[in-house]
């Protein structure tokens, strides 16, 4: 064990994801010699060499299809987009493409590929490097979105996504690639895809998230417990494919519920929980469903971003607000 | 520690700064053997003289434009859906499929039935697809060539990706994609001829330039006068055939594919065809090319040209095609019958092969689609 942040969980997991499988081949931009910008895929260019650790044109559509293509030969493609807001040149080949080509060639072709990014904002980025998109994927059909939350979800999660049949897109929060360490043991066990995580037992409360703010929710629950209330804390991890059961049999417990993400309100992934109880959990709810997010907005560049990201104090009212409702 | 390298600034020489002496040229050659009345024009390749290399092509010509014409006319009687005809574009089609290897992968438009039936792809298969059903796509013969790319260009960068695989599993196989004129106006195709170059790929890039993209011309695709000449960008080696001369393609598209083959890199082959037909049934040309274009292109009729070099070296008689078209209309009327005999999709289908195993979360969409189906 060693303690790690989650930039060197997921460095860890590359590296052993491909001393494992020979298939396994990681691509992208700046992401050989130099080890990529936040330095994820450090030391693979030397220990695998250029032929499995390529550094691609600046290309980012030219990366979303040689994944295809690769991983349709049964290769595994890893790719590094650099920031999540450069992703879209490869859109096409994610949603027409990867996603799809199981299922047009009902089964012939496959695409076990991951393209990982850097996410969220709160890391003084300029601007289009700290978007939260995850729910514009979570609607692509044949994909799956993962989003770590700590080093140890990070290293498991990165070696799920790695072996999984099909492409996922790893969503990695910026904000959390050093600002946290965690012992993790680099043992090669993957964590569960399709399945949220129970970071904290309670009785009063739901709440919900993933990503950068989990930390914050946690922080948040682990004060309100200090006042004698208890919430239970839940990590969505895989956005896509989401684990309703988990959340429905909390909020059962529970009663209420707090949905908190970084990403923009509207059609945001707590829409769809926020439905999901909506169409499920209603007779359970003693409390609207209280979602604390990121505003509509484009999101601002640094000077602002804090007030972009939501607030320990923002989400601590919503949780007294959803606790106090009779 | 980590490897240092150096920018191309510190390997170019310091040029003579007092002239402006250009640094890159270029020239597109232009590859033809027979002309439109199929008199050789030029010193045909050896294959050009050995029938048992000219008339399979041949029959796979006549199959394709056979098939065509048989599918357009299962469109206009409601058999089958939305179809995109081939008709004038037999030689590029069949010519560049059949200078590959089986173990080589194809990365097709839609319009590529002819190089399909020449892989593999049965007729059968090749008309469940133009019916709407998947499962034409889980073809049985050549299983890793790709389904037909329906976005315009992104079958370049596939072909690219799987030449990649080939490279570092030191397979000696290449990847073949097809493209429209109108498809090398997007970047896709950039991307694919770039990283192609740099990572000296096995992939040969060939363009069915026939000349329309649905209502645009060529001339208003792109400036450049060749689209050959694009792959000079990428630093690869192109040329431009007569993609109504088989043996021109045939001869081109191979020469690529071996020199990828041996290491020898990626390549752009432009075929100079013409679309004869609608660009699919639902549309209609005559809404913006004129008839007098369409007629006067006949003259340049790629089986009729073919027919006639086989003719005149007696190689193919009268009997012969009358046996040939017989035949082909027999096994395309075996294909439609069989067609018929595919039980429709079971509602749960749309869900078996989104992935590998149904995640929870669309098991019950599925259990719901087959509780409510309509019939």
């Amino acid at each position: 064990m060693t303690e790690t942040t989650l930039v060197g969980a997921i460095n860890l997991a590359l590296h052993r994801a491909m001393s494992d499988d020979p298939d396994v081949v990681v691509l992208g931009e700046d992401i050989g010699a130099n080890g990529g910008v936040f330095r994820a895929t450090e030391g693979l260019f030397n220990a695998f060499g250029a032929d499995r650790v390529r550094d691609t044109p600046l290309a980012e559509t030219a990366i979303g299809g040689l994944c295809v293509g690769m991983a349709a030969q049964g290769l595994k493609p890893v790719a590094e987009i650099q920031f999540l807001g450069f992703i879209w040149p490869a859109m096409d080949h994610i949603v027409n493409h990867a996603s799809r080509l199981r299922n047009r060639t009902r089964g012939r072709l496959s695409c076990p590929m991951v393209i990982r990014a850097p996410t969220g904002a709160g890391i003084h980025a300029p601007e289009h490097h700290s978007e939260s998109v995850e729910s514009i994927f979570a609607h692509v059909p044949g994909m799956r979105v993962v989003i770590p939350s700590s080093p140890q979800k990070a290293y498991g999660l990165m070696l799920a996504a790695i072996r999984d049949p099909d492409p996922v897109l790893f969503l990695e929060p910026a904000r959390l690639y050093r600002s946290v360490k965690q012992d993790v043991k680099d043992d090669g066990k993957a964590l569960p895809l399709d399945k949220c995580f129970t970071l904290r037992s309670g009785t009063d409360l739901t709440m919900v998230t993933w990503g950068a703010t989990v930390m914050d929710v946690v922080a948040v629950a682990d004060a309100l417990a200090d006042e004698g209330i208890s919430a239970e804390v839940i990590d969505v991890a895989t956005i896509s494919r989401f684990d309703a059961d988990t959340v429905l049999a909390s909020v059962e417990k529970t009663g209420r519920c707090v949905i908190v993400h970084e990403a923009a309100r509207t059609s945001g992934f707590g829409a769809e929980i926020s439905a999901r109880l909506a169409d499920e959990g209603v007779m359970s709810l003693m409390a609207p469903v209280e979602r604390v997010t990121g505003p509509d907005t484009v999101v601002p560049l640094p000077a602002m971003e804090k007030l972009y990201i939501p607030s320990a104090a923002a989400i601590r009212e919503a949780a007294l607000r959803a606790v106090a409702h009779q | 520690m980590n490897v240092l390298r150096s920018s191309d600034e510190a390997k170019i020489p310091v040029p003579d700064r007092r002239s402006r002496r250009p640094v890159a040229t270029f020239e597109i050659a232009y590859r033809q053997y027979l002309d439109e009345t199929g008199v050789p024009v030029a010193d045909l390749p050896a294959f050009a003289r050995d029938p048992e290399v000219l008339l399979p092509i041949y029959r796979a010509m006549t199959l394709t434009r056979l098939f065509d014409a048989r599918a357009v006319s299962m469109q206009r009687t409601g058999q089958l859906g939305t179809y995109p005809s081939s008709l004038g574009q037999e030689a590029t089609t069949v010519g560049l499929a059949s200078a590959m290897r089986p173990e080589d992968v194809l990365f097709p438009t839609y319009r590529e039935h002819g190089a399909l039936h020449w892989r593999g792809v049965t007729m059968e298969e090749m008309l469940l697809y133009w019916t709407g059903d998947e499962r034409g796509l889980k073809w049985r013969g050549p299983v890793e060539d790709f389904p037909p790319a329906i976005p315009i260009a992104t079958q370049t960068l596939h072909a690219a990706g799987a030449a990649t695989a080939f490279k570092i599993r030191r397979q000696p196989r290449v990847a073949v994609a097809v493209l429209g004129d109108g498809a090398t106006s997007k970047g896709d195709f950039y991307e694919a001829m770039n990283v192609a170059g740099i990572w000296e790929l096995p992939v040969v890039f060939v363009i069915n330039n026939n000349q329309w993209a649905i209502s645009v011309p060529r001339g208003a695709q792109t400036a450049a006068a060749t689209l050959a000449q694009k792959g000079i960008a990428g630093g690869l080696p192109c040329e431009q055939v007569d993609g109504n001369d088989v043996i021109a393609v045939h001869a081109a598209v191979s020469e690529a594919v071996e020199r990828a083959r041996n290491d020898g890199g990626a390549a752009v082959v432009e075929a100079i065809t013409y679309r004869m037909s609608d660009h699919t049934t639902a549309d209609d040309a005559t809404r913006y090319r004129l008839e007098d274009e369409v007629s006067a292109m006949w003259k340049r009729d790629p089986l009729a040209r073919l027919r006639a070099w086989i003719g005149d070296n007696g190689w193919w008689v009268k009997e012969d095609e009358e046996a040939l078209v017989e035949d082909i209309r027999r096994r395309i009327e075996a294909a439609r019958i069989a067609l018929a005999a595919h039980s429709p999709q079971e509602p749960g289908e749309l869900f078996d092969d989104l992935y590998a195993e149904l995640p929870p979360s669309l098991r019950w969409q599925r259990a719901a689609m087959e509780d409510f189906r309509d019939d």
